[in-house]
């Protein structure tokens, strides 16, 4: 799907731009992309590094095992093939507290740490296992709290009640993750009708990537 | 949470120093892994917006969004905010700007903002850390969950402020 959508943008913005006349703003868009591009991934070197560190002197301290425990049960049930006390629901669980509290920076490191956990749980490296979709759910749903920027944007433009929208974000980012679970849920339903019954996955990987598999395969 | 953890693993004879520099190191290599990820989906997302086609997509939908009640100002918001972070952000600030924070407008957009999230990019930096190139279902959920934010943030404000 998500060849399509990029094949499908480029084709259509190329199409576009020639019958609009905007070849000199479409060449002009691609180096401009490719610079932001490069850009953000530089500007999250310093968050990420940062976040990483701090969160590796809480793992050696054992405190994502104890939060793991703690909250066991509800990640539990959004991650059921996630072996209890894996250190990825400790990353899992900071990166839900950090969208929750709005801070966003602080979320993306613990997503991708969670992320690099659950590889370590996936038959195949290439593509993305249900729990990866689910934690990716929870993610582009974000269970925003307190939504910060806005608040401080209504400020600056001279509101009565900056914090007035913040019952119908809460309200609105509620239906959204519901609706992300349960999205998730059926397409997970889905997928497992769909493969005959027998072994699960695991037989597809052929160096068999058991649990002691390196964090990173970054590939292509 | 940044000075505690490091008091509470020092409490625990943890080596803060060398587990902080040991964790951080990992960061750079991420960083850069996700570089030609973002690089390829911020020029298909850069390209789209500058040829034209994304105003066209809107001046499609937007006479169907006026009979609805609901005002069409806010659709470009979301299409963007799925495509672009601080792409969507500027629009936002921009309609609050125009419109005034408190009006309607002002309001929808600041609660479409909060509520639904640049889709594309967490799966491209998520994925994009890890390596995995078949993202299976997770961009279709991602999608039907900023349409249900966007639909129901607006719902939601003409209830309350409408």
């Amino acid at each position: 799907m998500i060849n399509i959508i990029w094949l499908g943008m480029i084709v259509i913005g190329f199409v576009f731009a020639a019958v609009n006349g905007r070849m000199d703003a479409f060449t002009a868009a691609v180096f401009d992309g490719a610079k932001n591009g490069v850009t953000v991934s530089f500007g999250l070197i310093s968050v990420l590094v940062f976040w990483l560190g701090v969160m590796k002197i809480a793992e050696d301290a054992g405190l994502l095992r104890s939060i793991a425990r703690l909250l066991g049960p509800i990640v539990g049930f959004l991650f059921p093939d996630v072996p209890k006390g894996h250190p990825a629901i400790g990353y899992i669980l900071s990166n839900m507290s950090a969208n929750l509290l709005g801070l966003g920076n602080a979320a993306t490191p613990m997503g991708i740490k969670a992320m690099q956990e659950l590889q370590t749980l996936n038959p195949d490296k290439d593509t993305a296992s249900p729990a990866m979709c689910t934690l990716l759910a929870l993610n582009t749903a974000s269970i925003t709290l307190i939504p910060a920027t806005l608040i401080a944007i209504r400020l600056n433009y001279g509101s009565s009640d900056p914090a007035d929208i913040v019952g119908t974000t809460l309200a609105a980012t509620f239906v959204a993750t519901l609706a992300a679970i349960f999205a998730d849920r059926l397409c997970r339903r889905m997928l497992l009708l769909r493969r005959p019954p027998g072994p699960p996955a695991e037989s597809r990987s052929p160096t068999g990537g058991g649990p002691a598999s390196p964090h990173y395969q970054v590939k292509g | 949470m940044i000075a505690f953890i490091p008091l509470y693993a020092y409490a625990r004879k943890v080596p803060v120093y060398e587990s902080f520099v040991d964790g951080a190191k990992e960061g750079f290599g991420t960083a850069i892994g996700i570089i030609p990820h973002l690089v390829g989906m911020m020029v298909a997302i850069s390209v789209f917006r500058a040829s034209g086609a994304l105003d066209f997509l809107m001046g499609f939908i937007s006479p169907l969004l006026r009979g609805l009640g609901v005002p069409p100002e806010v659709l470009p918001l979301g299409l963007l905010r799925p495509l672009t972070g601080t792409g969507s952000l500027a629009y936002a600030t921009e309609l609050i700007r125009v419109h005034g924070p408190d009006s309607l407008i002002g309001r929808i957009a600041s609660t479409i903002q909060g509520s639904t999230d640049t889709t594309l990019y967490v799966l491209t930096v998520y994925f994009g850390a890890v390596g995995i190139r078949n993202g299976r279902y997770a961009l279709k959920v991602g999608l039907f969950s900023d349409l249900v934010g966007f639909v129901a943030a607006i719902a939601i404000c003409l209830l309350v402020f409408g």
